[in-house]
């Protein structure tokens, strides 16, 4: 017992690391990502193509002066960004990067590539933990005692609960065709079926629709544009984190940036195999532990640069607009998906 | 069984450590150094505060958040179908898909009274009734 939470604490190190890493990362390519779209150059400044730029601001916002507003509730104003990173670190664990069942490190059996392979409840964890995040974005807005953070965090909490709804209904379409909770049976069952002998059947094809809408409402749930009304800055200045400065402010953006890259792992696990890929059958053991976490970090690579290329293509919604979408748009389209899939299951077509 | 959840508690303990130390890291750093007299003020575009901050809002949000309780109630009793349903139909038990449906159906119904009654319309607008 000792010897497997050793290996779940690896792993789980292993897991944030990579989280917090690929948070500079990440706000680097949307800048430069920005400037390529929008036919300028941006940070090239500092380092190699501008890739110090992030570690400096970080350090200008650690160094920040700490300023707590006056008018605040502070308990609940230093609680918020906590709660946000908090729900933003732990999500992760469930998701599978990698192959790697038959593997074992020092005698002690690996049971798949992801912090928590052996969760039951797996992505009901995911969506559960997940769905707290609303919390932090409440408190937020109102401890702040701000009429735009006050706005902000309304506008936004009503934003996440409505679109929860279609995702779940289109994460139970998934669920229907795999008659289980846990991740890791979502991918290998994605790879049980080949197309000539080695395409993986992703769930991509058959539910073309669940996967549509759990994309937009991934948006929606990050809070990224087109859906990030919660701090329009024609309109809210900047929404719920107004009066956040320093490492506070840094925390939400961060816990921004981990659930962008959390959304698009579970994208890629729920709909494009996760870690499979085609000819995977002709690979074993720590190869196939290697080129399976390869695999699933391209696929990643490029939902995250689709969050960054929508960003900078679409308009924002209005927030009418973006009601509608989610209430009589994507609702009716989930539940359509998830009787798609249980009547082409009856009629043994996937 | 309850060895699965190990992970889970590591990953809390870890997620809080970290969040904690954020937050105390920047209160450690920096600290003290609190400028003009109105740094510390709650921002309004830079006019002095006209009044308070915690008004009353738009009952539209409650509305949401009801139906929301409602309909999330409702697809939390869809997961067990979900989950379990796989085995059954590869069994032949096709029924359970038409349990499936009627739960869906009395969903749709209560969908379409809502969104008659306007609670999906969030701009302003009279209904007819």
């Amino acid at each position: 017992m000792w010897a497997s939470a050793a290996v779940s604490a690896a792993k789980l190190v292993i897991v944030a690391v990579g989280l917090l890493t690929a948070v500079p990362v990440m706000v680097w390519v949307e800048r430069r990502g920005a400037a390529f779209i929008q036919d300028r150059l941006g940070p090239n400044r500092v380092g190699p193509f501008g890739l110090l730029q992030p570690v400096i601001d970080a350090i200008k916002l650690v160094f920040k002066e700490d300023l707590t507003p006056a008018n605040v509730n502070r308990g609940l104003y230093l609680l918020a960004p906590m709660v946000s990173f908090f729900v933003a670190m732990v999500t992760f664990i469930v998701i599978p990067f990698g192959a790697g069942k038959d593997i074992t490190v020092f005698g002690v059996p690996l049971g798949g590539l992801s912090v928590a392979p052996d969760l039951g409840v797996g992505v009901l964890f995911l969506l559960a933990i997940g769905s707290l995040g609303v919390y932090g974005i409440v408190l937020a807005g109102w401890s702040s005692n701000n009429k735009y953070s006050l706005l902000g965090g309304l506008r936004s909490s009503a934003q996440l609960i409505s679109y929860e709804l279609p995702m779940a209904l289109a994460v139970l379409g998934v669920l229907l065709s795999t008659g289980s909770l846990r991740l890791d049976d979502v991918v290998t069952r994605q790879a049980e079926h080949l197309w000539l002998n080695f395409i993986p059947q992703w769930n991509l094809i058959p539910q073309a629709i669940g996967f549509v809408v759990f994309v937009t409402a991934a948006f929606a749930e990050t809070n990224r544009l087109p859906f990030d009304l919660a701090e329009a800055e024609t309109e809210l200045v900047a929404g719920y984190h107004l009066e956040y400065s320093s490492m506070k402010f840094a925390a939400f953006f961060m816990s921004e940036y981990i659930n962008m890259t959390t959304a698009s792992a579970l994208i890629v696990t729920l709909f494009c195999g996760g870690w499979t890929f085609p000819g995977m059958q002709h690979f074993s053991g720590w190869w196939l532990l290697v080129a399976s976490v390869g695999a699933f970090f391209v696929k990643l690579a490029f939902f995250l640069w689709l969050f960054v290329w929508v960003r900078w293509t679409l308009p924002r919604f209005r927030y009418d607009q973006l009601m509608r979408l989610g209430w009589k748009g994507l609702l009716p389209l989930a539940t359509l998906n998830l009787v798609w899939v249980g009547v082409a299951m009856a009629m043994r077509w996937i | 069984m309850i060895t699965q959840y190990i992970p889970v508690v590591l990953a809390f303990a870890f997620a809080a450590v970290v969040s904690g130390a954020l937050i105390g890291l920047t209160a450690f750093l920096g600290r003290g150094r609190l400028g003009g007299t109105r740094t510390r003020d709650t921002y309004e575009s830079g006019v002095p505060l006209l009044d308070g901050s915690r008004k009353r809002v738009s009952v539209r949000f409650f509305v949401v958040a009801m139906v929301f309780i409602v309909f999330d109630v409702e697809v939390a009793f869809l997961f067990p179908w979900a989950v379990s349903a796989r085995g059954l139909l590869a069994e032949g038990n096709n029924a359970v898909l038409l349990d499936g449906l009627i739960f869906l159906v009395l969903l749709a119904i209560g969908y379409v009274y809502l969104w008659r009654e306007g609670a999906f319309d969030w701009s302003r607008r009279r209904s007819e009734s």
